[in-house]
């Protein structure tokens, strides 16, 4: 009987569910439909009538798992292949490399292509001017988006939604416009293979500000208001009681802004000429400059200039995932 | 809240707001403002600013450069928007079924995701290589003679657009994840108990309640179509004979390697224009959609 009530429980919603109108004539139920649905369980005796319900949804056909297997598996092969690739070639001879057919483990294995990239261009630099661009214009970039999100939150002023709204059609203007005065901007200020040049420019954005805002905005006052009655002002309350309540939020714009930075191409091929002021994707395209078709070193440039970011997200796998997914932007 | 006495307040204001809106101002604000009024001169960065007024729009929209580049973005969309949404759809249909390791597929599947442009392109770069690369290679096994890609104009952009639905198809199926997620199980239950085939089911739930996701994916795919640029660079640099030259590259080139600030300028502002008119048309389309469907 408890069966009983539990489909019918089930099937109780279903006139008035959000389905209605969805679900084409043929499948929308004729009456003898859904009942001939319910019943046929039924006949081969309650009890295994609705568990075999419940579990013809959790267990689906044995045929559609392994398909999903193999389909999945072979996505992960074309996604993997390439790096694997990569590794093998930047472990080869200049013989090696070009023979066919390919070979997949190198023989012999060499680890001269890494000598040779360490002694063509300035890797470490790349990599402290990589971590130190990124990590700075991120940090300022939380910094700065958290306290306007909550200026913009929390305090009035005249001409606060004009201003917001100033912020927000910034988001509409690519990047692309902003390069030749930008660039223009940093030559007149002398700026042009500085490391404020690499990290300014990205350390603002209305799409953080806007994030936070919206944050604080959902965050009730009360906490807040309990440290305004003790004489705090915006200041103090933001620093020591807002920021800590926001780092969810902070850690998604920080995922997103860190990503965005490391990865970063274009605007530091405008703003550095200097081998030594270079990122690691710049230093990976100026070495392709020099080795254009020695494809065991540029692939051993490759996994250099690969591997810190896959440590990071080895690490920080879900993490990372779920902020470049709420953030919806690359 | 209670209200702090004005001076107070500007003084939040200033230390809070402060540093943002400077930021803001020198660094995209200021730009943007400048841009537009560059777009209307000819300046080589060292002599006088010549005032040319619209020359430089009438100069774009009849420079056959940038009718190749627009060209070759309706090519890239036509080849890399259906492929990567299509494919996310099905990876992110396949991930949503209750198996096992589904957090290490979509791990694996975003790898590519956080590489960057530049590590992506050259691998793939020595990949599509018609001499010695695994693509040609593994075609080769099947029978077939693999073309010359990126050294051919007519198979360039091709490997571009492979390339790019290889990098981007993790982050679109992990978006769509989460649209297949935020779907209500009982609207499944309640369609199983109605006799709906898979298909219906599919047909009837899951893509109308995913069309949010997709108009998203759409919308953001669209907008980074326009201003692909890293992997055209470290690829093909535009070429073969401009066959992969794309709206970005324009603006690079003839700012810093012509020197041309003005028509620079210009061609950014047309492509503004162009992602705009795009977003606005997708948008209006959405709606109609969302009213026929409803």
């Amino acid at each position: 009987m408890a069966e009983r009530v539990l489909l019918a429980g089930r099937d109780g919603p279903l006139p008035s569910s959000p389905m209605k109108g969805e679900v084409p004539a043929g499948a929308s139920g004729t009456i003898e439909d859904r009942t001939s649905t319910l019943h046929l369980p039924l006949h081969g005796g309650g009890r295994e009538g609705a568990v075999s319900i419940s579990q013809r949804k959790k267990t689906p056909l044995r045929f559609a798992d392994l398909a999903t297997y193999i389909l999945l598996i072979l996505g992960a092969v074309i996604m993997l292949l390439p790096f694997a690739w990569m590794l093998s070639t930047s472990l080869k001879t200049r013989g090696a490399t070009f023979a066919t057919p390919p070979q997949w483990i190198p023989d012999p294995v060499t680890l001269d292509n890494y000598a040779t990239v360490f002694d063509s261009v300035p890797v470490g630099q790349f990599l402290v001017n990589s971590a130190f661009v990124s990590v700075t214009s991120t940090a300022l970039m939380v910094l700065f988006c958290a306290m306007s999100g909550y200026a913009f939150a929390r305090i009035e002023f005249r001409g606060r939604t004009l201003l917001f709204y100033a912020y927000l059609a910034t988001l509409m203007i690519p990047q692309q416009v902003t390069l030749t005065p930008l660039f223009i901007i940093m030559n007149w200020l002398g700026w042009t293979n500085t490391y404020q040049a690499l990290i300014l420019p990205s350390s603002f954005g209305a799409f953080g500000t806007f994030l936070l805002r919206q944050f604080f905005l959902r965050l009730p006052r009360e906490i807040e208001e309990a440290a305004f009655i003790d004489g705090a002002g915006y200041i103090r309350i933001f620093f020591t009681i807002a920021i800590h309540l926001a780092r969810p939020a902070l850690a998604t714009l920080a995922v997103f802004a860190f990503m965005a930075s490391w990865n970063s191409f274009l605007w530091p091929l405008i703003i550095t000429t200097d081998t030594s002021m270079m990122t690691l994707p710049l230093g990976l395209s100026a070495l392709q400059g020099r080795w254009s078709t020695v494809w065991n070193v540029l692939m051993a440039g490759t996994v250099i200039a690969t591997v810190p970011i896959l440590a990071v997200y080895v690490f920080a796998q879900r993490f990372i995932i779920k902020g470049m997914s709420h953030t919806g932007l690359k | 809240m209670s209200p702090a006495n004005t001076r107070q307040r500007y003084l939040a204001l200033a230390v809070l707001l402060g540093p943002s809106l400077a930021g803001m101002f020198v660094f995209l604000m200021l730009p943007v403002a400048s841009s537009f009024v560059l777009s209307f001169s000819s300046w080589d960065l060292i002599g006088e600013i010549q005032w040319i007024g619209l020359d430089n729009y009438w100069k774009a929209l009849a420079d056959p450069a940038v009718l190749g580049a627009l060209r070759n973005t309706v090519t890239f969309i036509a080849g890399y928007m259906p492929a990567t949404v299509g494919i996310a759809l099905g990876l992110a249909l396949l991930l949503n079924r209750r198996i096992r390791g589904r957090v290490v597929f979509r791990a694996i599947y975003f790898v590519p995701v956080v590489t960057s442009w530049v590590a992506v392109s050259l691998i793939w770069k020595w990949l599509l290589n018609p001499q010695y690369g695994l693509v040609n290679v593994a075609l080769g096994w099947l029978g077939f003679k693999g073309p010359g890609w990126l050294f051919d104009p007519q198979w360039a952009m091709t490997g571009v657009i492979l390339t790019s639905i290889w990098k981007d198809i993790g982050f679109v199926t992990v978006i769509y994840l989460a649209g297949l997620q935020d779907i209500p199980e009982h609207l499944y239950e309640a369609a199983s108990l109605d006799g709906a085939t898979p298909w219906q089911r599919f047909r009837h739930i899951t893509l109308p309640m995913l069309m949010p996701t997709t108009f998203f994916v759409t919308t953001i795919s669209l907008i980074s179509s326009f201003q692909v640029f890293d992997q055209v660079w470290v690829m093909t640099q535009g070429g073969p004979a401009g066959a992969t030259s794309v709206m970005v590259e324009l603006i690079y080139k003839n700012a810093f390697s012509y020197y041309q600030m003005g028509y620079a300028s210009a061609i950014s502002w047309v492509l503004f224009a162009l992602i705009f008119a795009v977003t606005i048309a997708q948008n209006l389309l959405q709606k109609r959609l969302d009213r026929s469907d409803g």
